[in-house]
């Protein structure tokens, strides 16, 4: 059903021009928008997404999570997992 | 307590140039004149998007037939609102569709009828509609934009799925919405005529079974069940007063686009706050949680599931609408359903001539119940 994805560290992923990434604040949340429906993204989702500008790759992706999140456990392995679905789901594309 | 409302359908107008005989917009259109204007709409707007609004839709009727859809659409977007555009794809040009897109439009829903000119033109009652469809939906795609084709089933073109979604395919549709038709307004008066055999049904859905598992992510298929063939009831709206916030032409603001013929006081924007509408209109709180509702739904243990069905359903066939949606096999009127989907089994059965959703039929159906007013 779903295309699987192999990631590279050099990519350079930006939000799909069909998704619209946002912040909510009547849900406090970021959200990803598309024709009639919205995803709520939690936190870690949020974070890592709005570094998705197209500007960097993503081991500048995660080298910039673990400066603003030193304490995070697993945090490399986690982004990976998550991209790896955002990029299945096509809400990311890469350069 | 109310939830913020999610989606803002803004009816911008009932005039349309098309004719589907399965519209759900009311019988009444004919008598329904006094359009909101743009200072109205931007207002209705602001205040949904306050409230935590985050989907708008443009709908109708016809939403290009109003002059002022580009600036709607900019105000829209610029609130920060993903917009959608609804549309017949009649009335639409190249450079609309690039004015829309400068304007922040992020999405068009083109309707189609059929997968071929033929029966599409039919049913739309307009012979230049499907190659004026087909041209649009190509350059909807040419700029950019994610695009959603609507096709309404029913038992005319509901055993033609698959030329349907080879067609979709084709256009490079993001999304395929194979609505079924539910059965309102004009779709409810024509009702004999477009409900499919369970066999019909059957048949389709297996054939989009298969285009899922061939399309996966590339294109993705939405069905709509005609709830007809359950045995409870659709989760209508997802609850009434939760989600979904219709405002009509003429700025009555309603639970979904089908309540107006409810005997209830709807508000007009034109009178309250969106605010006050949403949160205090009795139209909005009458049901509402769970309070409202009678035997067998009051003690049902289904009863959060589908929180009692369609309250337009419940009235339209039972004439009460705190009865359970008779969709629901315990309900004591679900033999209304059953009577119908009964018939729509016979493939001899005589068939009336279908009903064309325009004016003069309008007229002349009110004409004919007694000439009340809306």
């Amino acid at each position: 059903m779903t295309d699987s994805v192999s990631l590279q560290m050099g990519w350079i992923p930006h939000i799909n021009a069909h998704f619209r990434l946002q912040w909510e604040d009547a849900q406090q949340a970021y959200v990803l928008l598309y024709p009639e429906g919205m995803i709520k993204l939690n936190f870690s989702g949020g974070e890592i997404l709005s570094l998705c500008d197209g500007d960097i790759t993503i081991q500048d992706i995660i080298d910039e999570l673990k400066r603003r999140f030193p304490e995070a456990e697993n945090l490399e392995q986690d982004v990976l997992e998550f991209l790896s679905v955002a990029f299945e789901k096509r809400w990311l594309v890469h350069d | 307590m109310s939830t913020p409302p999610f989606w803002l359908l803004a009816e911008l107008t009932y005039r349309c140039p098309l004719q589907c005989p399965y519209c759900s917009n009311p019988i009444e259109i004919s008598q329904i004149k006094d359009e909101l204007d743009t200072e109205t709409w931007f207002r209705v707007m602001a205040e949904a998007r306050k409230l935590g609004a985050v989907q708008l839709g443009f709908s109708g009727g016809e939403p290009l037939v109003r002059d002022d859809l580009i600036e709607l659409v900019a105000e829209g977007r610029q609130l920060g609102y993903y917009t959608n555009l609804i549309t017949s794809g009649i009335g639409m040009s190249a450079a609309k569709i690039a004015a829309l897109k400068e304007a922040g439009l992020d999405h068009i829903q083109v309707s189609f009828q059929a997968s071929d000119a033929e029966l599409n033109d039919f049913f739309a009652g307009s012979k230049k509609a499907f190659a004026q469809k087909i041209a649009m939906a190509k350059e909807i795609k040419r700029q950019g934009y994610p695009m959603v084709l609507n096709f309404v089933l029913h038992r005319q073109n509901i055993d033609h799925v698959d030329r349907i979604l080879d067609l979709s395919a084709e256009l490079q549709a993001d999304y395929v919405e194979l609505a079924n038709t539910q059965y309102y307004g004009w779709a409810f008066h024509n009702r004999e005529q477009l409900l499919p055999s369970r066999q019909q049904l059957q048949d389709a859905e297996a054939v989009v079974q298969y285009y899922r598992e061939k399309f996966g992510e590339r294109m993705k298929i939405i069905f709509v069940v005609p709830d007809y063939y359950e045995n409870r009831p659709k989760r209508c709206m997802n609850g009434w007063g939760n989600i979904f916030l219709t405002i009509t032409p003429d700025g009555t603001a309603l639970p979904c686009h089908s309540a107006r013929q409810l005997p209830l006081q709807f508000p007009n924007v034109r009178d309250w706050s969106i605010a006050d509408i949403w949160r205090d209109s009795p139209g909005f709180n009458w049901f509402r949680g769970d309070t409202w509702m009678r035997e067998p739904c009051r003690t049902c243990p289904e009863k959060e599931k589908d929180l009692g069905g369609c309250r337009c359903q419940a009235f339209m066939l039972t004439g009460d609408a705190s009865n359970a949606d008779p969709v629901c096999d315990k309900s004591p009127h679900h033999q209304r359903i059953s009577e119908v989907v009964a018939k729509a089994q016979l493939t001899d059965g005589r068939i009336q001539p279908l009903l064309f959703r325009n004016w003069q039929n309008s007229k002349e159906l009110i004409a004919s119940r007694g000439g009340e007013e809306v």
